[in-house]
């Protein structure tokens, strides 16, 4: 595999979610009807900033869940091990909300296809936008995010990675390298 | 960490690491249990058959509820109503099944070892719901559970099993697994009901009631398995009561502030009294919440395992 190139540091990370945080704030002006839920793993800690964010400019707070999707993979029926189930924590009542979706990488779609119909099981939300921290294209499905903070056109051969500090050992950062 | 085999048949075959990663997702598993819309589409689309050749309430309707939340079809055999009473033998009766594309077989039956025999003969993911005297592996995952999310660890911890040790797969199973777990296990009961070969489990075998809970962490009581007694084990009930019986009196002379467990159904009276069994100290009904969870997490194992 060729060398892990860095694309966005921790620096240019914390400004790009921070314009993300005011933007989400102006489509959702009314924190009380508005919730977060960060896609495990790595949409949690995304969540997380967005959420701090929040907190420094706005002193309001929006009320935060995690989901975890690997029981609504759509290609179960395809590999041969299970993979490993989290819990998903959503304490709120879903009716009449807002949410919004947190995911590191926009990509096929398929994991927001399914991250839809989990949150779809705790009730009915009056609306779900999407967040993502990279939308690297190739959908195989048709959804597109609602905040992006930033666009990276890839080939299918390149791999990114948003990393985070509490996960990876590192500052937060998105990197790009070329699958073997 | 996985769990790739074919099928669930036992206790004793688990590795520490197999069992703690079936106690973590089955934890996954009880967020499940507590929504509203309790049903996930993971193994929508497959098919498993619960095949009982024994009386059963708890743990066929556990992974009945299990499977149905999974959102695969459950379809229910029991051998009083099944092609068993017309003579067909149990190979038979799998190959059937298994030819109408079932993913997952549960089986219960009343010979030891049927489950093991019918599982290394089928291409369908077999999981064992109890095997005559021999396991009940489910029974056992959701005892750790429960004793795990109790006493925050397993490792260490002292339990002991009272009652028909002879007649019981839940002890086997519980054994094996705490064995493995790195438990001491004791047992107590009417030298009648214990084990010809207990040294083989590697457990201690108790004099009398004090010696049995004073240290234990965990009580465990089991049922008198009348229907697998060829003969009288004891001279009557009341008396297996006033020996073998946990009552408010035994508990005080635990000094482990112990967790009460039964595998169910209780004979109320008999091994246990109403007062314990009733008392903030019993997990009786933690053990039956925490069964669907782990029926869950196994069946998706084997259901996706297969392919």
């Amino acid at each position: 595999m060729e060398k892990e190139k860095t694309l966005i540091g921790g620096e240019e990370m914390r400004t790009i979610l921070e314009r993300l945080t005011f933007q989400i704030i102006e489509k959702c002006p009314d924190p009380k009807n508005t919730c977060i839920v960060g896609i495990r793993r790595r949409g949690v800690f995304i969540a997380k900033r967005i959420e701090e964010c929040l907190k420094k400019h706005n002193k309001r707070e929006f009320e935060t869940g995690t989901i975890d999707i690997t029981l609504y993979r759509d290609d179960l029926s395809e590999i041969s091990n299970m993979p490993e189930v989290h819990s998903s924590s959503i304490d709120f009542d879903v009716n009449g909300k807002t949410l919004i979706l947190v995911d590191d990488v926009l990509f096929t779609g398929r994991t927001i296809r399914a991250a839809l119909d989990a949150l779809l099981d705790y009730g009915r939300p009056s609306k779900i936008m999407l967040a993502v921290m990279v939308d690297r294209g190739h959908r195989e499905l048709p959804i597109h995010a609602d905040f992006t903070g930033k666009y990276i056109p890839t080939s299918l051969e390149e791999v990114i990675h948003v990393k985070v500090r509490e996960v990876d050992d590192t500052e937060d950062c998105v990197t790009i390298s070329r699958r073997s | 960490m996985s769990y790739e085999h074919k099928d669930f048949i036992s206790s004793k075959c688990l590795t520490r690491e197999e069992i703690g990663y079936i106690l973590d997702q089955a934890k996954a598993f009880r967020e499940i249990n507590r929504r509203e819309i309790k049903k996930v589409p993971t193994l929508r689309g497959r098919t498993i058959v619960n095949l009982f050749y024994e009386a059963s309430t708890r743990t066929r309707t556990s992974f009945e509820i299990a499977g149905k939340r999974l959102g695969a079809d459950v379809i229910n055999i029991s051998a009083s109503s099944s092609s068993a009473v017309k003579g067909e033998t149990l190979m038979d009766t799998v190959k059937n099944i298994e030819a109408m594309a079932a993913d997952v077989v549960v089986i219960r039956h009343n010979c030891s070892g049927a489950v093991k025999f019918i599982a290394d003969n089928v291409k369908a993911g077999i999981v064992n719901a109890g095997d005559g005297l021999n396991e009940h592996p489910t029974q056992s995952m959701l005892d750790l559970l429960t004793i795990e999310m109790a006493k925050g660890s397993l490792e260490g911890l002292t339990v002991t099993i009272i009652g028909d040790i002879a007649h019981s797969r839940v002890a086997r199973s519980d054994i094996w697994a705490m064995k493995t777990c790195g438990m001491r296990v004791k047992v107590f009961g009417p030298p009648t009901m214990i084990p010809v070969a207990v040294d083989a489990f590697g457990v201690e075998v108790c004099r009398n009631m004090e010696e049995a809970v004073s240290d234990a962490d965990v009580i465990i009581m089991l049922r008198i398995q009348r229907e697998r007694m060829s003969k009288l084990l004891i001279p009557s009930e009341r008396e297996y009561s006033a020996v073998f019986g946990l009552t408010p009196a035994v508990m005080e002379k635990a000094a482990n502030n112990p967790i009460v467990m039964h595998p169910g159904p209780i004979n109320r009276g008999v091994e246990l009294s109403s007062v314990v069994a009733d008392s903030g100290d019993s997990r009786i009904l933690d053990q039956v919440e925490n069964g669907v969870a782990v029926r869950m997490a196994v069946l998706t194992f084997i259901a996706v395992a297969k392919n």
